[in-house]
């Protein structure tokens, strides 16, 4: 490696680390927490006894999962204004990611809600609860814990998908590299750069998973 | 006193999963103050019956009414306001205890109470304290359940029925998960309560409790009671006297 390199290295690490941190963390942060509520909500609507209502969420699940995530992100971005909806790069990239998200993480928690067992829905009505009741204080709370280690490996994925954010204008790492790569033109360099940047934010991302996890095995017997 | 009216009296029951009848018109009295066990074969009957007396299950037919309290007809349409006014007379206490993993033995306990009762806290926190210490788990309060042996997790299920203060204590074969050595423990508070004048409905193997406890064994087979063991009533000496006073007839 030359030092003209190394040089590169160090003077671009500083506005590729910047960008993780004001473009590529809060992206996968914000697009996470909505997806999230999302994904919740049509777990709910996809076990409701009424057909319509469950048929709608297996419909949104399926439409999210059989089209690719990038397809997604452009029919908002550059469909929609061809229909009179025009959004800006940030929030087409935050709703394009929570869309997805909520279909992906939809089917975990769901899988997680049946998973708690049954008698732990009874033992709610017996001690006087409603089915709205019983999910909240008694069946959610444990379906949590189940979905942990499945929704982590959601989030990771999330991270490294925001990268496709850069191809509708958002200044987010990986755009942010490609600026600097073009400009240098040291390409090999600045995108192993920002692969290692994505390596690096994903292993605390697995660090923080294993903490998270065995802090919640806590209580749980085996 | 209870013996004019029964606490809980059920009328030509039937429930089928499918086209499997599991149970053919039953028909119960449970006096106030009286413990009735129910004994039969594997796959009679005993938990479908009591869990349709608490509307866990739904029969097809027939009525339960509670004194004083909702008369439910299977024969028509149940609102589940109904089936909630019925459940609110009863607690059951389940094979597998069916506590709440997440929650502290005291949480365990007060979550009806406090969360469905809307009772204040500290009065609750008071009672169950006191139910826990009564049956030796008082410095269990803060534990989670997975850290305690069976025999311990089922006393914890009887408080936390308790603490509901239901008018009817449900309990499917309590002690059929537990080690022989803890099912001791688990018998003698039940014989307690049945000498506090608690009205106690039991689905059980333990065939030696079931006679000398109970003023009525029923034998269920096929879905059906075949036969029923009536004892001198004595619970109102019970009530008023020591616990286990021999009343047996
Ligand atoms: N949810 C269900 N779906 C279908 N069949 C069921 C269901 N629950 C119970 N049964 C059937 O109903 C019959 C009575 O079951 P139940 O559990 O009431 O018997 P039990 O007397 O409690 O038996 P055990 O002593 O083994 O607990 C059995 O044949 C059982 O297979
Ligand atoms: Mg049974």
């Amino acid at each position: 490696m030359t030092s003209e390199n190394l040089s590169l290295i160090l003077t671009s690490l500083g506005p590729i680390v910047l960008a993780a941190i004001a473009g590529t963390i809060p992206l996968a942060l914000i697009s996470f927490a909505v997806g999230l509520a999302i994904a919740v909500a049509v777990a709910l609507m996809r076990l409701s006894k009424v057909r319509i209502v469950s048929a709608l969420a297996r419909f949104y699940v399926s439409v999210v999962r059989g089209t690719p995530l990038l397809v997604q992100l452009f029919v908002i971005f550059y469909g929609l204004p061809s229909i009179g909806l025009t959004i800006d790069p940030w929030p087409s990239a935050i709703a394009a990611f929570s869309i997805n998200v909520g279909g992906y993480a939809a089917e975990i928690v769901r899988a997680a809600i049946l998973s708690v067992p049954k008698g732990q829905w009874e033992a709610a009505h017996v001690i006087g609860m409603s089915r709205r009741l019983a999910l909240r204080r008694i069946i959610l709370p444990q379906a949590a814990r189940v979905s942990v280690p499945p929704l982590s490996n959601t989030f990771i994925s999330l991270v490294k998908d925001t990268s496709l954010a850069s191809l509708i204008l958002v200044t987010e790492l990986f755009r942010q590299t490609q600026e600097i790569a073009a400009f240098s033109g040291e390409f090999m360099t600045l995108y192993l750069e920002a692969a290692l940047v994505y390596w690096v934010i994903c292993l605390g991302l697995s660090a923080a998973q294993n903490r998270l996890e065995r802090r919640l095995d806590r209580y749980v017997a085996h | 006193m209870s013996r004019t009216e029964p606490l809980l009296t059920v009328r030509g029951l039937a429930k089928s999963f499918g086209a499997t009848p599991v149970l053919r018109s039953i028909d119960l009295d449970v006096p106030a103050g009286t413990v009735t066990t129910l004994i039969g074969p594997s796959g009679s009957g005993k938990t479908t019956l009591l869990r349709c007396l608490n509307g866990l299950e739904v029969p097809e037919a027939g009525t339960v009414t509670v004194s004083g309290g909702p008369s439910v007809d299977f024969g028509d349409a149940v609102s589940q306001r109904r089936l909630a006014a019925l459940r609110d007379c009863s607690a059951m206490v389940f094979q597998h205890y069916n506590l709440f993993p997440h929650k502290t033995v005291l949480d365990n306990v007060i979550e009806g109470p406090v969360i469905v009762q809307r009772r204040p806290r500290p009065e609750a926190v008071a009672e169950a304290t006191a139910l826990l210490e009564r049956v030796g788990l008082g410095e269990k309060r803060d534990a989670y359940p997975f850290s305690l042996s069976g025999g311990q997790q089922q006393r914890v299920g009887i408080v936390r029925a308790l603490a509901l203060k239901p008018r009817l204590l449900l309990f499917d074969e309590p002690t059929s998960a537990l080690d022989p050595e803890l099912v001791g423990d688990v018998l003698s508070l039940m014989r307690e309560l049945a000498a506090e004048g608690w009205t106690m409905v039991v689905a059980t193997h333990e065939l030696q409790f079931a006679r000398e406890v109970a003023n009525e064994v029923l034998f269920m087979d096929g879905g059906v009671i075949v036969e029923r063991g009536r004892r001198r009533r004595c619970s109102a000496a019970r009530t008023r006297s020591a616990r286990g006073a021999s009343c047996s007839g």
